[in-house]
């Protein structure tokens, strides 16, 4: 359901980073208004992973902005940029596998913006851990949130990432294949909890592969193919829209969403 | 013109302990630390098959180079193998291992007067006023002839080529077929063949003592660093600036002053531009 | 026909006390705290009598033995971080050089220069380490490995703070056991002290940075300032250590940034095992006696540290103290295939 939305939270003007001779990102341009939930599709290699290293400060654009809540944030370090609000996943889930699951959740805690709005001394941020993780299905009565993360499966992995990224009360949370390697049921245990968080008014920037639960969810989709955008709409439209489908499939056929 | 010859002289020899070191790193990555204890330590086996073993000199020269050849090549097999790849397990062996042989060498006495290889030719010439004796025209030659068979090597032949690609992505150099050990072996055999020649050729300018060891290291690191390690003309530069700056701080601070210079060379580039000033490599610089 | 041929293994039982988990010990009776407390608590006293029994000489390896397991317990803090120093004795010579002026060309009494020579030593380390932070960690080991060469270098030419022959007679402590017992009660403090810290959140970011510190930016944390405090709190452990062994002496020279003191604690770690802070407390601790004890073998025992060092690292044995305390929770037999 469509929300009001007002003001615009993320823009980004013209990014561009090429690695060598390589380029992957080429001028993309996108605005992100606030309580937004738009997708960036596209297939391998266009550019999707380099261009959410570039928002969230993890690699320097070479050219271009990123601006959010009216702030330049170009160029700054990926702790600045968390701490201003802006929270990420990865592809590659970046997890501390030798501790129990619910300490890697007190990495985020001790960060100054955490301590801010929550607060919390050595001690407390245990407790305040399993309660986040419970809301991300680790049972708290079970033995779960207390295994080693090495040892947990694959889909509560991505969730613990998710969970690693939301303790930090992000304003914009920003989707890296959260859904890649996850199961039917895991997905769509998975896909409620995030629109809860659409509802509450998080603005959310989600790359996926997953077509079909993606365009269930989002406002808008972004298009990307060989690091440039080809496409922006709404689900409906993008997916009727025939360089997308070309950049996918390779030739203009119906996509059937 | 004293200071312009013999800063030109002092360049070259910085760029001769440098080379071995650059090769070494060049070919296979490794960073080899103890590169400045094996440079005397072909000085030490060449003295020592000369009055011990009664050699003739140049027997005993080449033969303490293809010795010290050998000792890099068993080094990589005994030691450097078993921790390839993790560029800190590399750097404290290969130092603590350089350090264990000068230490050695000291305990046995290796330091003073009587350790000192003959000149291989006495004479000298006169260049422009100033006097330049035989042994370092040697050394200008050598040094010459070396950095432009490293060039040339590097960068133009099938096997240079092959480790230098193998330096940069060695899985994809695997699947290629390239044999990583065998490289890294040789790599290493070469880059202690050139510090043993280097070693034959400067060390009859003075004493010999198991102290010259740091201080080589030191000069090759302070070089590669300034000049950036993947760049052959990085190395030059840097032997040139490093060269000069001490020849000219001998001449206007002091003597003693000379060594300040690479060590201070080497801190300042750390800290503000590490992949030196003409390397490429910028992600050598920050992790993120 | 064929032998059988018994094949046997090795099977590891964990003894009662730590049945459950790892970190929660279910304590069930007075034997199970005993065997808790004892080994804790028996080094701690045989440290603390032992000075009562020694001899002078015994008495300034014991000293020298904490120093050294200062300066190891400072490295294994900085390793905990993923920070690698080649370098302890830029710390050492620090804090010994920062006392040392005080108290020669200001008259400040060792009660004084000393904590000026911790904090202030600290700070100055952290500030001229903080560029460096932001690079690799090979970068960090070879600036670290540089510095204390160029500033033995510096004041042996420039002639200053005393230049080579340094200075004498600077103040001593006032009385004969105090510098003994600072040195035993600063090092069992500062382990005991450090374990906790690890323990603690501040500990278990420190630990996440050397792991993935990619993942902790993530967490919003900035790296750089943790290790530019790390830097202050492991540089100001050796500045202690090198400050108060210019007034044990009441010399300070430039042998304070010598290789010696750089390398000794990393062997004293990697032989006792990094991470645990005990092993690099026990690693000293046998390290010095056996040290002093090869003193006639001069230079050679560098060679021998740089030996056990390498040997440390290639082999990677867990380091003796995880040896032992596996040996003491567990229970080894041998059952059949």
């Amino acid at each position: 359901m469509p929300k009001e939305h007002t003001d615009i939270i993320l823009q980004v003007e013209k990014l561009g980073k090429s690695f060598g001779g390589v380029v992957a990102v080429e001028e993309v341009s996108f605005e992100l208004k606030k309580g937004e939930f738009m997708g960036i599709i596209g297939p391998n290699g266009s550019g999707k992973t380099t261009l959410v290293n570039l928002i969230t400060g993890f690699v320097r654009p070479d050219s271009g902005k990123v601006i959010f809540k009216e702030r330049d944030i170009t160029g700054y370090r990926p702790y600045r940029i968390v701490q201003l609000g802006i929270s990420r996943t990865f592809q590659m889930v970046r997890l501390f596998y030798n501790l129990p699951a619910y300490k890697n959740l007190i990495i985020p805690l001790c960060s100054s913006r955490v301590k801010r709005f929550v607060g919390g001394h050595f001690g407390e941020r245990d407790d305040i851990a399993i309660d986040i993780l419970d809301d991300f299905g680790f049972e708290r009565d079970s033995f779960v949130p207390y295994k080693m993360a090495g040892t947990l499966p694959h889909g509560y992995l991505k969730r613990l990432d998710l969970a690693k990224a939301m303790a930090l009360r992000p304003e914009v949370l920003i989707l890296d294949e959260l859904f890649s390697g996850m199961s039917m049921s895991e997905v769509a245990s998975t896909l409620p909890l995030i629109e809860k968080f659409h509802e509450e008014g998080l603005s959310i920037i989600m790359i996926e592969h997953r077509l079909k639960e993606l365009f269930s969810v989002v406002d808008k989709v972004l298009v990307l193919n060989f690091g440039r955008k080809i496409a922006e709409g709404s689900p409906d439209e993008v997916s009727k829209m025939k360089e997308v489908r070309e950049a996918y499939v390779g030739i203009d056929v119906e996509i059937e969403i | 013109m004293y200071t312009l010859i013999y800063g030109f002289i002092n360049s070259i020899i910085l760029a001769l302990y440098a080379v071995g070191f650059s090769l070494t790193y060049g070919i296979s990555g490794i960073a080899n630390f103890a590169h400045g204890a094996f440079y005397i330590l072909t000085g030490f086996v060449a003295w020592n098959l000369l009055n011990h073993a009664g050699l003739p000199y140049c027997v005993s020269a080449i033969l303490a180079i293809i010795i010290t050849a050998a000792f890099g090549f068993i080094y990589y097999w005994i030691l450097i193998l078993r921790i390839r790849g993790i560029a800190l397990a590399e750097l404290i062996v290969t130092f603590a291992s350089g350090v264990a042989i000068l230490e050695f060498l000291m305990w046995k006495g290796f330091y003073g007067i009587r350790y000192s290889l003959p000149l291989f030719l006495k004479g000298g010439v006169e260049f422009f006023g100033v006097g330049i004796d035989y042994q370092r025209l040697f050394v200008i030659l050598t040094g010459i002839l070396f950095v432009i068979a490293l060039y040339l090597f590097v960068h133009h032949t099938k096997i240079g080529l092959a480790f230098r690609a193998m330096a940069q992505n060695e899985r994809t150099a695997l699947s290629v077929g390239i044999e990583y050990d065998w490289i890294g072996s040789l790599s290493l055999a070469l880059g202690s063949a050139l510090a043993a020649i280097s070693a034959i050729v400067i060390l009859p300018l003075g004493m010999m003592e198991s102290t010259i060891g740091i201080e080589v290291l030191i000069y090759a690191l302070a070089v590669s660093i300034i000049g950036g390690l993947e760049s052959t003309f990085g190395m030059i530069a840097g032997s040139f600036i490093i060269g000069f700056g001490q020849v000219l701080a001998a001449r206007y601070i002091g003597p003693k002053w000379m060594i300040i210079v690479p060590l201070s060379a080497i801190i300042l580039v750390l800290a503000i531009r590490p992949s030196g000033i003409f390397g490429k490599t910028k992600e050598l610089e920050e992790r993120v | 026909m064929k032998r059988e041929i018994k094949k046997t293994r090795k099977k590891r039982l964990d003894r009662g006390i730590k049945a459950r988990s790892d970190t929660i010990y279910v304590i069930a009776s007075l034997r199970d705290i005993f065997y808790l407390i004892m080994p804790r608590f028996l080094p701690v006293l045989i440290l603390i009598l032992i000075p009562l029994f020694l001899g002078s000489y015994h008495k300034k390896v014991l000293i020298h033995a904490c120093i050294y397991g200062l300066l190891a317990l400072s490295w294994d803090f900085l390793a905990s971080c993923g920070l690698f120093s080649l370098g302890q004795a830029l710390f050492f010579g620090f804090g010994a050089y920062v006392s040392g002026t005080l108290n020669h060309y200001f008259h400040i009494p060792p009660s004084f220069t000393i904590p000026i020579a911790t904090l202030g030593g600290g700070a100055l380390c952290a500030l001229l380490l903080a560029p460096v932070v932001r690079l690799r960690g090979v970068y960090f080991a070879m600036i670290t490995l540089i510095l204390p060469i160029l500033l033995i270098k510096m004041i042996d030419t420039t002639g200053i703070f005393g230049g080579t022959h340094g200075i004498s007679s600077l103040s001593a402590f006032p009385h004969e056991y105090i510098d003994t017992y600072l040195a035993i009660v600063s090092f069992l403090f500062i382990l005991f002290l450090f374990r906790r810290v690890l323990n603690s959140d501040y500990g278990l970011v420190l630990m996440a940075i050397k792991d993935d510190d990619r993942a902790v930016m993530s967490g919003g944390i900035n790296i750089y300032w943790r290790k530019i405090q790390a830097i202050f709190i492991a540089g100001s452990l050796g500045c202690f250590a090198g400050a108060l062994i210019t007034h044990h002496y009441q010399f300070l020279g430039i042998s304070t940034f010598a290789l010696d003191y750089s390398i000794l604690p990393i062997a004293a770690v990697a032989l006792g095992g990094q991470g645990t802070f005990a092993g690099a407390a026990l690693g000293s601790m046998i390290l010095v006696p056996l040290s002093e004890s090869l003193r006639a073998l001069g230079g050679l025992r560098i060679a021998i540290y740089c030996l056990i060092l390498i040997l440390s690292i290639i082999s990677l044995p867990e380091g003796i103290f995880h040896f032992l305390s596996r040996k003491y929770h567990q229970f080894e037999t041998i059952e059949e295939v």
